[in-house]
């Protein structure tokens, strides 16, 4: 059985910068740890096999771009979508959860 | 702030042993970003260095300045690394507002370079040899400004303003292996690790290499453990320490602040502190906690980066001298004194004074110029003479006007101040001023027969034998003639007319 | 219903080169079929008609001057609302979204503009692409043309319905782990999900990269072939885009031949937890091709068992680092809770009413997946298990040159019959998901009807990374065949929607 608890949960959501209702905690919990139950099945197909990872489904390597300067958006173009700006910045509120 | 207690630190080091950790950032010059084709440029308006891939805006996607890993390779050669053949990029996934992506594109398990070393010579004497762990590839974060309260600070901050400009621009952060057994030198071999490295990047061409732009940063480990003991103690790690005399005093004041707080029982807690230059002081930032599960994995829009031996050879052929081998061959060239060698380095002129030499200036009065007259007008200007906006050149061209006797040090030093204020070379400011030596005989007796009418008895004096008495008249010359008359061919003159 | 907008896209460029139908003519007609039956189908999120129409004309204007268009110049087509295009909002069907117009277009989309095809409209899907059903939608789900109290698969079920309604010939569609195949066997339509790396992903609201293809979705095998061969192509800002061509699809699909061709049945994919018709057809098809010169193989892919379980690692991993960026600083929505808040805990409330349930699922348990302690238990297991597929892909085409398996074990569910079940919603994708997981091009073709509740049925077609061609060739070939059965194309026995005035 896996170890999704609603502390666990709430941990997670935080990390993930997601509120969470009580409700939430207690809907998700159940969810997750039947998914996770069914997930964990990946280890069953591993048992005494010695595999490499792929992160990539086709394998390349050494993409890259020459150093060349492309177009930039202009400030307007960037702050187009902004919920709020000003003096040609994005502007959020504080932040006080640091130092 | 709360005041810290501080041990003194001859006594700090006789009860502990002092052990540090590195982490320097170099911002490379490349033109372009390190994922996408926005300038990486200093200082332009704010967001208009920016794209949907440096705002992370939906869709985007990155792709790999090949310059820049050329660049990163060159570093990990010149600190002696092993170069990967396989490195990936990995997604650092943490929630911050100059993070567009709230994740930082960086490597993980796979640096491009890493088990390096470097040689870094002390002003005593002593030699260290610093262990490089890595080198890896990364990219800069955009710039928060805090509004509001009073003192612009983050605390009491009412918002802030995001500009995105910096985020992306290619960083390499090398990070050494823990330092040992540099006692009571670690401050200084912490910031002469930093300037080696800055001089290797500014050699390598990669860098600006500018710490007051923010071009190198040094975040400094510092850990204290008594003196025998096997386990490392805890770890503070000091950031935004961004001069080289900051990088000794905020390791200094660490080394002070642990060792009161270990004398009295109390355990440092493992946390990242921030250098105030104006009040020499650490303080503590964010403790090291849960929140710093970073959930790294291979960055899935981004391929390997797997450099062939060709590419490696080609860039290792292109190193420059190492800054240990340089300096001693430059150092037996201009035939400097240790001390006379130790100031330059320490006021890291280097570059400026073989600028010079190669100019065709001598090696020591290019060190004179660079360590007396130009260190003093930055000193009282509040800059490092390495900004002074003067090139080696200039200098020796001034040097050798000198020298030719056209110039004489008062004038050389007003002609200085021209060429700073961007007038122009030494000589055309002679030229357009006017300020030649004046040798001419006849302007010259004219001038001392005019104050030797105000100081009739000098001949007498000189007659018989009391030198010193020349020297008031020749400074009366001096003084008409506003400096320019060269005083060696007024003493003589004088002596001339007293034997006649 | 205009005749014209039953035709496959094949027929209406060929039309439309000989002058014999305008561009104008040909979108008012689809505009004009949505405006009859979307209000129940609810095919598209957005449609602006003037600037369809005004892409029309300019198409128009110049073939009368005599330029010389591209192939399918004047040929209306519908994208689903994860790509980003500059004249409309873009919204990945999620509130965390609504209202913005990104500043660029996909590199997909800036491909569809240069060649000239006005785009009618973009069309719904699950939030962020998260869902089989549509149902999962911020902005309601979208309908079954063939049962409207049924899905029309998902993530792409705006994309699906909206050819198999006739209200666009073509659309784009994306598929992570069936979102273009599952919605197209269950709507009785073709599309196709191209190697990884074959179109870009440039300007693709991304779910998880690594899984992520966009590809073409149609009423036939031929005019998907014309849309891939559209949209596919190097694109230097999508670092995994494929340097090489693939070749044309259209020649593929105009073989109609499938003699010596090695077809194997892959065995995990079949029986057990099938619905009875969608066996019934699948043999049926499998003695088609044999029929036909194929010659048949069984193969084993023994991992594939694992696949759901990789691939519910791998896909929420990626996408809570990829779905961090909507943090209500740079666009989108933002939410301040009561009071003086901090910017974390404004990033927190707008994530917390921005995104859906199943969204939030998939980012709790993608963070999970990735956290220290998890990583190798889990992500990192899943990664290992991806390889162990492409293994049993790799040892099945050293037999075969196109596997076939149904497309998925069922016919279209009912609305909000999985909808609280999060796992049963998963097995929709058990036949789909290892082709993503290996990166290798899956099709779904219509392959008839079943017989316990009239509703169509798909045949999956997968071939190696980069043999896209093949599943065109046999695809194609198998639609032929079965039109020569039925009397008629697969999408003709849709009942007729009721039509609004």
């Amino acid at each position: 059985m896996s170890e999704i608890t609603p502390d666990l949960v709430r941990h997670l959501a935080g990390l993930s910068r997601i509120l969470v209702t009580d409700e939430e905690v207690e809907r998700f919990t159940e969810q997750l740890s039947l998914i996770v139950d069914s997930v964990a099945k990946v280890n069953e197909a591993l048992e005494g096999l010695d595999v490499p990872a792929t992160s990539h489904p086709i394998p390349m390597a050494n993409v890259y771009r020459d150093d060349v300067v492309e177009p930039s958006l202009t400030q307007a173009e960037a702050l187009s979508g902004a919920p709020d700006s000003g003096d040609g910045r994005f502007r959020v509120a504080a932040i006080l959860d640091e130092e | 702030m709360a005041k810290d207690e501080l041990m003194n630190y001859e006594k700090a080091l006789e009860m502990f042993e002092v052990v540090i950790g590195l982490e320097v950032h170099v911002e490379l010059n490349t033109k372009t970003k390190m994922f996408c084709g926005c300038r990486n440029e200093f200082g332009d308006e704010p967001n208009t260095n920016v794209c949907p891939i440096c705002i992370a805006l939906p869709g985007a996607l990155p792709a790999v300045n090949r310059t820049a890993v050329e660049s990163s390779i060159s570093i990990g050669l010149a600190l002696d690394c092993e170069i990967a053949s396989n490195g990936r990029f990995a997604r650092k996934n943490y929630f911050y507002p100059d993070l567009a992506k709230n994740f930082q594109t960086s490597q993980y398990d796979e640096p491009i370079a890493f088990e390096g070393a470097l040689t870094v010579e002390l002003p005593s004497g002593s030699v260290h040899n610093i262990q490089i762990e890595r080198a890896h590839m990364e990219e800069d974060a955009g710039k928060l400004t805090h509004i509001g309260g009073s003192t612009g600070r983050i605390q009491g901050a009412e918002y802030s303003l995001v500009d995105y400009n910096r985020a992306g621009v290619p960083l390499v952060e090398i990070v050494t292996k823990p330092v040992y057994g540099a006692g009571a030198e670690a401050p200084e071999l912490a910031a002469a690790y930093v300037r080696s490295i800055r001089e290797i990047v500014k050699g390598l061409g990669v860098s600006d290499a500018k710490m007051e732009r923010g071009n190198v940063r040094c975040d400094a480990n510092v850990s204290l453990r008594p003196h025998g003991q096997e386990k490392l103690g805890t770890r503070t790690e000091t950031k935004n320490v961004n001069s080289l005399r900051s990088i000794e005093r905020a390791v200094r004041y660490e080394i002070q602040r642990q060792a009161a707080l270990l004398a009295k029982g109390t355990a440092i807690i493992q946390e990242t502190r921030h250098w105030h230059e104006d009040k020499g002081a650490t303080s503590a930032g964010r403790p090291k906690s849960d929140a710093d599960d970073y959930r790294y994995f291979p960055e899935p829009d981004l391929v390997p980066v797997q450099p062939s031996k060709e590419l490696i050879e080609s860039l290792r052929a292109k190193l420059p001298e190492k800054p240990a081998d340089r300096r001693k061959r430059v150092q037996a060239e201009w035939g400097f004194a240790d001390l006379e060698f130790r100031d330059v380095v320490n006021a890291d002129l280097l570059d400026q004074i073989e600028e010079t030499v190669r100019a065709g200036a001598k090696p020591q009065a290019a060190r004179k110029w660079w360590t007396g007259e130009l260190a003093r007008i930055a000193n009282s200007q509040d800059k490092d003479v390495t900004e002074l906006e003067i090139s080696g050149a200039h200098v020796a061209e001034l040097t050798q006007l000198v020298d030719a006797g056209k110039l004489n040090d008062r004038l050389a030093r007003e002609v200085l101040t021209y060429v700073l204020g961007g007038e122009g070379s030494p000589s055309e400011i002679v030229s357009a001023r006017g300020l030649e030596v004046v040798s001419d005989d006849g302007a010259l007796i004219a001038a001392i027969d005019a104050a030797l009418a105000k100081q009739p008895d000098v001949l007498d004096a000189i007659r018989e034998g009391r030198m010193q008495a020349a020297g008031a008249v020749i400074g009366a010359v001096m003084q008409a003639m506003k400096g320019s008359a060269d005083a060696g061919r007024v003493r003589e003159l004088l002596i001339e007319k007293a034997n006649a | 219903m205009s005749e014209l907008i039953r035709k496959n896209a094949s027929e209406l460029v060929e039309l439309l080169g000989k002058g014999e139908i305008s561009s104008v003519e040909l979108t008012q007609a689809h505009l004009d079929r949505s405006m009859a039956v979307d209000h129940d189908v609810h095919s598209y999120l957005h449609q602006d008609a003037s600037t369809a129409l005004s892409a029309a004309a300019d198409i128009d204007r110049r073939r009368a001057a005599g330029e010389k268009l591209h192939l399918l110049a004047g040929l209306p087509i519908a994208v689903k609302d994860n790509l980003t295009t500059t004249d409309a909002p873009t919204t990945s069907g999620s509130k965390i979204l609504e209202g913005w117009v990104p500043p660029y277009d996909a590199t997909v989309v800036k491909r569809i503009r240069a060649a000239g095809l006005p785009i009618l409209g973009k069309t719904n899907l699950d939030e962020f692409a998260m869902g089989s059903s549509t149902e999962f939608s911020a902005f309601g789900p979208s309908r079954n043309p063939w049962d409207l109290t049924r899905i029309p698969g998902g993530s792409g079920g705006g994309s699906s319905s909206v050819v198999a309604s006739f209200q666009a010939p073509v659309a784009i569609g994306s598929d992570t782990g069936g979102s273009i195949r599952f919605p197209a066997s269950v709507t009785g339509t073709v599309g196709n999900k191209p190697t990884y790396g074959a179109v870009s992903r440039y300007g693709l609201i991304a779910l998880a990269s690594s899984l992520d293809q966009v590809g073409p979705v149609s009423r036939n095998v031929l005019d998907s072939a014309l849309i891939q061969d559209l949209i596919a192509g190097h694109d230097p800002h999508d670092s995994t885009s494929l340097p090489e061509s693939l070749g044309s699809m259209a020649d593929a699909a105009r073989k109609l031949d499938v003699k010596g061709m090695r077809i194997g049945v892959i065995k995990e994919l079949m029986g057990e937890g099938f619905q009875p018709g969608v066996m019934n057809r699948f043999k049926e098809s499998v003695n088609l091709l044999q029929q036909a010169g194929a010659e048949i193989v069984e193969v084993s892919c023994p991992n594939f068992e694992y696949a759901i379980a990789a691939y519910y690692l791998i896909l929420p991993a990626e996408a809570s680092s990829n779905l961090a960026k909507f943090d209500s600083v740079r666009f989108g929505l933002r939410v301040a809770p009561e009071g003086n808040p901090t910017i974390e805990r404004v990033m927190a409330a707008t994530r917390e009413a921005g995104f859906g349930p199943e969204v939030k699922r998939r980012i709790i348990l993608g963070t999970y997946a990735l956290s220290s302690g998890s990583y190798e238990h889990f992500y990192g297991a899943a990664l290992k298990v991806r390889t162990l597929i492409q293994r049993d892909f790799a040892a099945a085409f050293e037999k075969a040159d196109v596997l076939i398996s149904p497309t998925a074990p069922t016919t279209a569910f009912k609305i909000g019959e999985k909808l609280e079940d999060p796992l049963a919603m998963y097995l929709n994708d058990i036949a789909t998901i290892p082709a993503n997981l290996a990166g290798i091009p899956g099709m779904s073709v219509p392959n008839g009807l079943a017989d316990e509740d009239g509703l169509p049925v798909g045949i999956q077609l997968l071939a190696p990374a980069r043999e896209d061609a093949r599943l065109y060739q046999v695809g194609a070939a198998l639609e032929k065949m079965h039109e020569d059965i039925w009397g008629k194309r697969m999408i003709d026995f849709a009942p007729e929607l009721e039509v609004r005035g």
